[in-house]
């Protein structure tokens, strides 16, 4: 028990220290953001810009960045591989080589082709192009998009949070054949697996099956509930608020509960029983939309916009002390800023846990249904 | 300009849904506090429908 609180109290220490640096690591950045080049920059137009920037994914991990006394913008974090699969074949370089340009300005030369980085997708330069031209609405005219398969930030933040999560629940799995009660950090993970299993898999699956099924949902449930919380760190993780990352999850869920579906699902799909002749069609229609298009659907957009929604709300709040410092001064802007988005911060850290359990939740729901032998009538 | 009206529109009826589920639920259990988990449960789900509805719309309208 004492063992057990300490790891409680450790855990909650480190992760409000973090949360406190998230707020740090964005002042940095933004307090730069309106004394760029010397001349006056519009600070909403740099905070909305800033948010955008962090809510989408990006070719390089930069932890923070400041304008320096010599007017030179410092960068401080690493450079990820990109993977480039283009007309002649794969193509890899570091993302440094982009120099943090996001606008097209800078060309990478690599293997006789030339690439350019704008609005964080990478482009290939026609033949015999030296520099990106743009026609009237921004769009490149003389270099088209190429197959991006890079590491970038959400694909760091998936491989890292998969280890650790293999780590972590292959060490607890080891420590039953050794002991009856897993020891150390082992010990707060085994009341969260008992959890998904007993509320989550078992009731909504069904006594008969569920076994099958809990391994997929335990993951999925961790694996979004982790990366919800390191989206919540400085680090600036927005993995599950990517269109891409939810989609996969919500099309794993939607092929387990078609490839599992009994005789008695698909009959009460496209033939439903009991009912008039002439309605059936038209049921069939709605059931077969519901199960193909809906249901995933619902899950994917839920994820990404619970997630990229409050990751916006977060900063927003951060950016009141810069936005307001002008009219109720720099204390005071500090000071609301810190309290709204102190508390804001703690109903993420609620609708993490909410948004992992929904999913596994309605995931459950959705196999429930589908391997359910519909003997009772 | 439409869409940031439809979009208003959009949350007022995604609250006028989220107060009669929770309404409901809390009548539910102050009558069956036995059957709170069930009810609690059944809440969230319907809740997160709704939401998923809510913001499905406010995708397509922004």
């Amino acid at each position: 028990m004492k063992i057990a609180n300490k790891s409680i109290k450790f855990l909650t220490v480190i992760a409000i220290s973090l949360f406190t640096l998230h707020s740090y690591a964005f002042s940095t950045e933004t307090n730069t953001n309106d004394q760029n080049d010397g001349g006056r920059v519009n600070t909403k137009e740099e905070v909305e810009a800033y948010i955008l920037h962090h809510i989408k994914d990006s070719h390089d991990f930069s932890l923070f960045s400041y304008t320096g006394d010599d007017g030179q913008r410092h960068h401080f974090g690493f450079p990820l591989p990109v993977i480039l699969w283009t007309s002649e074949g794969l193509v890899t370089f570091m993302s440094s080589e982009f120099h943090h340009n996001d606008d097209g300005h800078v060309i990478v030369e690599k293997d006789g082709l030339k690439f350019a980085k704008i609005h964080s997708k990478i482009y290939e330069l026609e033949e015999g192009a030296a520099t990106v031209s743009f026609d009237e609405t921004h769009h490149a005219t003389n270099a088209h998009k190429v197959l991006d398969l890079s590491i970038t930030k959400s694909v760091v933040g998936i491989l890292v949070i998969g280890l650790l999560l293999l780590l972590w629940f292959s060490n607890l799995a080891k420590q039953y054949k050794t002991k009856q009660i897993p020891t150390g950090f082992a010990r707060v993970l085994e009341p969260l697996v008992i959890y998904v299993r007993d509320e989550i898999a078992r009731p909504n699956i069904g006594e008969k099956h569920y076994r099958r099924f809990s391994g997929y949902l335990l993951t999925v449930f961790f694996f979004i509930w982790t990366l919800n919380l390191v989206g919540l760190t400085p680090l600036g993780f927005n993995v599950t608020g990517q269109l891409g990352v939810t989609a996969c999850l919500a099309f794993f869920t939607l092929v387990i509960y078609l490839t599992s579906g009994t005789k008695g699902y698909w009959m009460h799909m496209v033939w439903m029983p009991g009912v008039p002749v002439l309605i059936r069609p038209i049921l069939a229609i709605i059931e077969l939309a519901g199960a193909f298009l809906i249901k995933p659907f619902a899950l994917l957009v839920r994820l990404f916009a619970n997630i990229s929604a409050g990751h916006i709300v977060v900063m927003s709040l951060i950016a009141i002390m810069f936005i307001l410092k002008e009219s109720i001064g720099t204390i005071g802007a500090t000071g609301l800023s810190l309290v709204l988005s102190f508390f804001i911060t703690l109903i993420e850290v609620l609708v993490a846990f909410l948004q992992a359990y929904i999913f596994t939740m309605l995931s459950a729901l959705f196999i429930g249904m589908a391997v359910d032998d519909y003997e009772h009538h | 300009m439409y869409n940031l009206i439809g979009a208003g529109l959009i949350v007022i009826g995604a609250g006028i849904g989220l107060g009669q589920i929770g309404g409901k639920a809390m009548e539910g259990i102050a009558r069956q506090p036995e059957a709170t988990g069930k009810i609690q449960t059944a809440m969230i789900i319907i809740a997160a429908l709704l939401e998923g509805l809510a913001f499905g719309a406010l995708f397509l309208g922004k």
